[in-house]
C-alpha cells in the first residue's frame, strides 16, 4: 500500500518538473498493479499513453523483431569475446583476401584479419556512435526546438539563426578542420562532432511540430483548466511533437553510422588501430571484385543495424498515436 | 471622455450576491493594422446560481471578454484595462501563478468545438482527473474514481469502461459531455460556455442544455453563456447582455430583452429571426449592413451607421456621442423611452409575430 502513498507526491511533482516522472509512475503501475484493490479485473487498470503504447508494442511483430536485433547488437558490443574468441587485431598477410574456411566464416580481409571478428568487434563503434549521437542530437535538438517554439519571440529568432549557421556548415568540410585537430583515437570526439552538428535538423522539425500542436483547441482547454506552462508543453504538445522527431532520428541514427565510416575513411575520424564497420567497409571497398566478402559482411550488418532502428521507430511511432490503434 | 466616468460613476456598488463583476473592462490587440478595441468599457455583474447570456455577432467581443476573464489573452499583443472582481479578487492585476490556481478551480470554461477540444493522446478520464490532481492533490485512483462519478452525472452510459476509452471513441454530444465533466469536476463557482451547443445537432444540444440546468441547480454555479443562437439563449439564461462591437448596448433580463427590446440593433436581431409558427407572409428583415471593423470604430454610437432610427434623434448625436448603457435594465440608445416605445410597437412587434 505505500506506493499509493506516493503517488499524489509524484502527481504534484509532475504539475512542477514535468511529466515524465508521473508517466514513470503510470508505466510501473500498469505493469505491477494490474488488478486493482477493489478485484475488479484488469480494466480496472489507469490508462497512460506509455501503458498502453507498450501493451501495443509487445504484440507488434515488428517491434519484437526489430528489439530482438538492436537487442543482440547492444550484447555483442558489450561482450564481444561472447561469440568471438578471436582478436580483431591478429592478422596473418599471409590470409590476405582468403575466403571461408573452418573456424573463419566470414573470411579475411585485405589484411588478412579474420572478417567475422572484425565485424563483431566493429558493432561497439558503430552502435555507440549510432546510438548515443542520435540520442544527443534527439534531446538537444528536441528540447531546444520545443522551447523556442513554445515561447517564441527573441529566443526562438535567436535559436533560429543559430540553426540556419549550423545548417550552412558542410559536414564532410566541417568533420575535417574540427576533428583533425583531435588526436584522440576514442569515439567521443566523433560523436560530439555529429551532434553539434546533427541537433539543429531535429530542433526545426521539434519547434515546427510544436507551434502546429500549441494552436490546438485543446491546449487552449487545458490551459482554460488550470495547467502550468511545462504541464502544457510535457503532456499536450510533446506527444505531438515525439512522432515527427523519432522518425527523422531512427532515420538520421543510420545516416550517423555511415558518417562515422565516411570520417573515419577520411582519416579524422577512427584511425586503424581502432575497429568499425566504417573503417572495414573503407579498407574493403578497393577489393571489392577480389574479396567482396570482406565487403559485403560488415556493410551487411551495418544495413540490419540502420534497418533494424528504423522500425523500432516506426513500431514506436505508430504505437504512441491512439487513433492508429 | 465624459461617457468613461459616467459608466464608472454608475457601476460602482456591486450587490453583495455578485459573484463576477466586470467593470469598464477594455481589451486592445495591436496588429500590424493597428489598435483593435475588440472591448471597450464593457460592464456586467453575475450572481451565484444565476446564467447571464450574451448574444451578440460575430465579432462583438463575446468570447475575447471572457477569455480575458480567464487570463487566456496573449499577454505580448494584448493590454487590458478596467477590473475583473472575481469574489473581490482583481483577476487583471492577479499574476499567472495565481490564475493558473483558480482556472479549472474556481474558474471553468466549456469550449466551442468538442471535437478539438479533446486531446487525442489521452484517456478522456485521465482529461477529466488532471485538473482534479491539479487542484485537489488527489492521488490517481482518487481523481480516477472522480472521473467516473462526473461521467456518470454527465449522462455518459457505462462510465467505468468508458472512462479509459479515447476522445476519438466518443461521439460528438459524448464528448462535448466529457468537456462538460471536465470543466465541472472541481465544482466551480463560475462556468464559461462559450458556444457550447454549436457544434451539435439540435436533440444532443436540448440534452446539453438540460444537462446545464440541472448541474447548475446542483452546484449553484454561475454560467455565463455566450451564443448567438437567442433560442437557445431564452431556454437557459436568467439576464441577457447584448453585445455590438465590443460594447454592451442592452441589458435585462431574458424577459425583459426578447420580449419588449430596446435596442435598435436588439430589434434588429429579433427581427432577422425565423420563428416557427410565425406568418410566412412577413418576411425576415435583415439587419443592413456588416458589422464594423474594430480597429477603426464608428464614433458617437457604434451602431448609428447600420441603424434606421437616427433621423429620429435630434441633431448628430448619434454619430458623435457614445450612449451610456444606465444601471439594470437598460439599452445604450439615444431614443427616449417613449420613441423607443412607439418605435416598438408601431413596428417592431408587428415583425416578431
Amino acid at each position: 500500500m505505500s506506493d499509493r502513498h506516493d503517488e499524489p507526491q509524484a502527481a504534484i511533482a509532475g504539475t512542477s518538473m514535468g511529466g515524465a516522472m508521473d508517466l514513470g509512475v503510470d508505466e510501473a503501475e500498469s505493469l505491477e498493479k494490474r488488478p486493482g484493490p477493489d478485484g475488479a479485473g484488469p480494466e480496472e487498470r489507469p490508462r497512460s499513453l506509455w501503458s498502453d503504447a507498450w501493451r501495443d508494442l509487445r504484440r507488434n511483430p515488428v517491434f519484437i523483431v526489430s528489439a530482438l536485433v538492436i537487442l543482440f547488437l547492444v550484447f555483442i558490443s558489450l561482450w564481444p569475446s561472447a561469440i568471438t574468441s578471436g582478436s580483431p587485431l591478429k592478422c596473418d598477410l599471409s590470409k590476405a583476401q582468403e575466403g571461408s574456411q573452418p573456424g573463419h566464416p566470414f573470411g579475411f580481409d585485405g589484411q588478412g584479419c579474420d572478417v567475422y571478428t572484425r565485424t563483431v568487434y566493429g558493432a561497439r563503434t558503430s552502435v555507440a556512435v549510432g546510438v548515443l549521437a542520435t540520442l544527443g542530437v534527439a534531446v538537444l535538438g528536441s528540447v531546444l526546438g520545443a522551447l523556442a517554439g513554445f515561447f517564441g519571440g527573441a529566443s526562438d529568432a535567436i535559436l533560429s539563426r543559430i540553426t540556419d549557421v549550423f545548417f550552412a556548415i558542410p559536414v564532410v568540410l566541417g568533420g575535417l578542420v574540427l576533428l583533425s585537430v583531435i588526436t584522440s583515437n576514442t569515439v567521443w570526439p566523433v560523436i560530439g562532432f555529429i551532434v553539434l552538428l546533427g541537433w539543429p535538423q531535429i530542433s526545426r522539425i521539434a519547434r515546427g511540430a510544436v507551434i502546429t500542436a500549441k494552436q490546438n483547441d485543446y491546449v487552449q482547454a487545458a490551459r482554460a483548466l488550470g495547467a502550468s506552462n511545462s504541464r502544457l508543453l510535457l503532456r499536450h504538445i510533446a506527444p505531438n511533437a515525439i512522432a515527427p522527431v523519432i522518425v527523422v532520428a531512427t532515420i538520421a541514427l543510420g545516416t550517423y553510422i555511415a558518417l562515422e565510416a565516411t570520417l573515419s575513411y577520411l582519416g579524422v575520424g577512427l584511425k586503424p588501430p581502432s575497429v568499425s564497420w566504417g573503417i572495414d567497409i573503407s579498407s574493403a571497398s578497393p577489393y571489392i571484385r577480389n574479396a567482396p566478402h570482406a565487403l559485403l559482411w560488415p556493410s551487411g550488418a551495418l544495413a540490419i543495424t540502420v534497418l533494424a532502428f528504423i522500425m523500432l521507430g516506426d513500431a514506436v511511432r505508430d504505437a504512441l498515436d491512439p487513433k492508429l490503434r | 471622455m465624459s461617457t468613461l466616468t459616467k459608466t464608472e460613476g454608475e457601476k460602482a456598488p456591486t450587490g453583495p450576491d455578485s459573484f463576477l463583476s466586470v467593470r469598464d473592462l477594455r481589451v486592445r490587440f495591436s496588429t500590424e493594422d493597428g489598435i483593435v478595441k475588440a472591448v471597450d468599457g464593457l460592464s456586467f455583474d453575475v450572481e451565484r446560481g444565476k446564467t447571464l447570456g450574451i448574444v451578440g455577432e460575430s465579432g462583438s467581443g463575446k468570447s475575447v471578454t471572457n477569455l480575458t476573464v480567464l487570463g487566456l489573452h496573449n499577454p505580448k499583443t494584448t493590454t487590458v484595462e478596467g477590473e475583473i472582481l472575481l469574489d473581490g479578487q482583481d483577476l487583471v492585476t492577479t499574476p499567472e501563478k495565481e490564475l493558473e490556481k483558480l482556472r479549472g478551480n474556481k474558474v471553468a470554461m466549456i469550449f466551442q468545438d468538442p471535437l478539438t477540444a479533446l486531446s487525442p493522446y489521452y484517456t478522456v478520464g485521465r482529461q477529466i482527473a488532471e485538473p482534479f490532481m491539479k487542484h485537489t492533490g488527489a492521488s490517481k485512483k482518487e481523481a480516477r474514481e472522480r472521473a467516473i462519478e462526473m461521467l456518470t452525472k454527465v449522462g455518459i452510459p457505462q462510465p467505468k469502461t468508458r472512462v479509459d476509452d479515447y476522445p476519438h471513441q466518443f461521439s460528438g454530444g459524448m464528448r462535448q459531455r466529457a468537456m462538460i465533466a471536465m470543466a465541472l469536476v472541481c465544482d466551480p463557482d463560475l462556468l464559461i460556455a462559450d458556444e457550447p451547443t454549436t457544434a451539435l445537432d439540435v436533440t444532443v444540444q436540448a440534452q446539453i442544455l438540460d444537462l446545464l440546468k440541472d448541474l447548475q441547480q446542483e452546484f449553484g454555479s454561475a454560467i455565463i453563456f455566450i451564443t448567438h443562437d437567442l433560442g437557445v439563449i431564452s431556454d437557459m439564461a436568467d439576464d441577457l447582455l447584448v453585445m455590438y462591437s465590443g460594447r454592451a448596448v442592452e441589458r435585462g433580463s431574458v424577459r425583459e430583452v426578447l420580449r419588449e427590446p430596446r435596442h435598435p440593433y436588439t430589434w434588429g436581431l429579433l427581427s432577422s429571426m425565423p420563428r416557427l409558427g410565425g406568418s410566412t407572409s412577413q418576411p425576415l428583415t435583415p439587419i443592413p449592413g456588416s458589422p464594423p471593423s474594430l480597429l477603426n470604430p464608428p464614433s458617437g454610437c457604434p451602431f448609428h451607421p447600420r441603424c434606421t432610427f437616427t433621423d429620429k434623434v435630434s441633431g448628430d448625436r448619434c454619430s458623435t456621442e457614445r450612449p451610456a448603457l444606465g444601471t439594470g435594465r437598460a439599452a445604450a440608445c439615444h431614443l427616449t423611452a417613449e420613441q423607443k416605445q412607439t418605435i416598438f410597437i408601431d413596428k417592431i412587434q408587428p415583425r416578431l409575430r
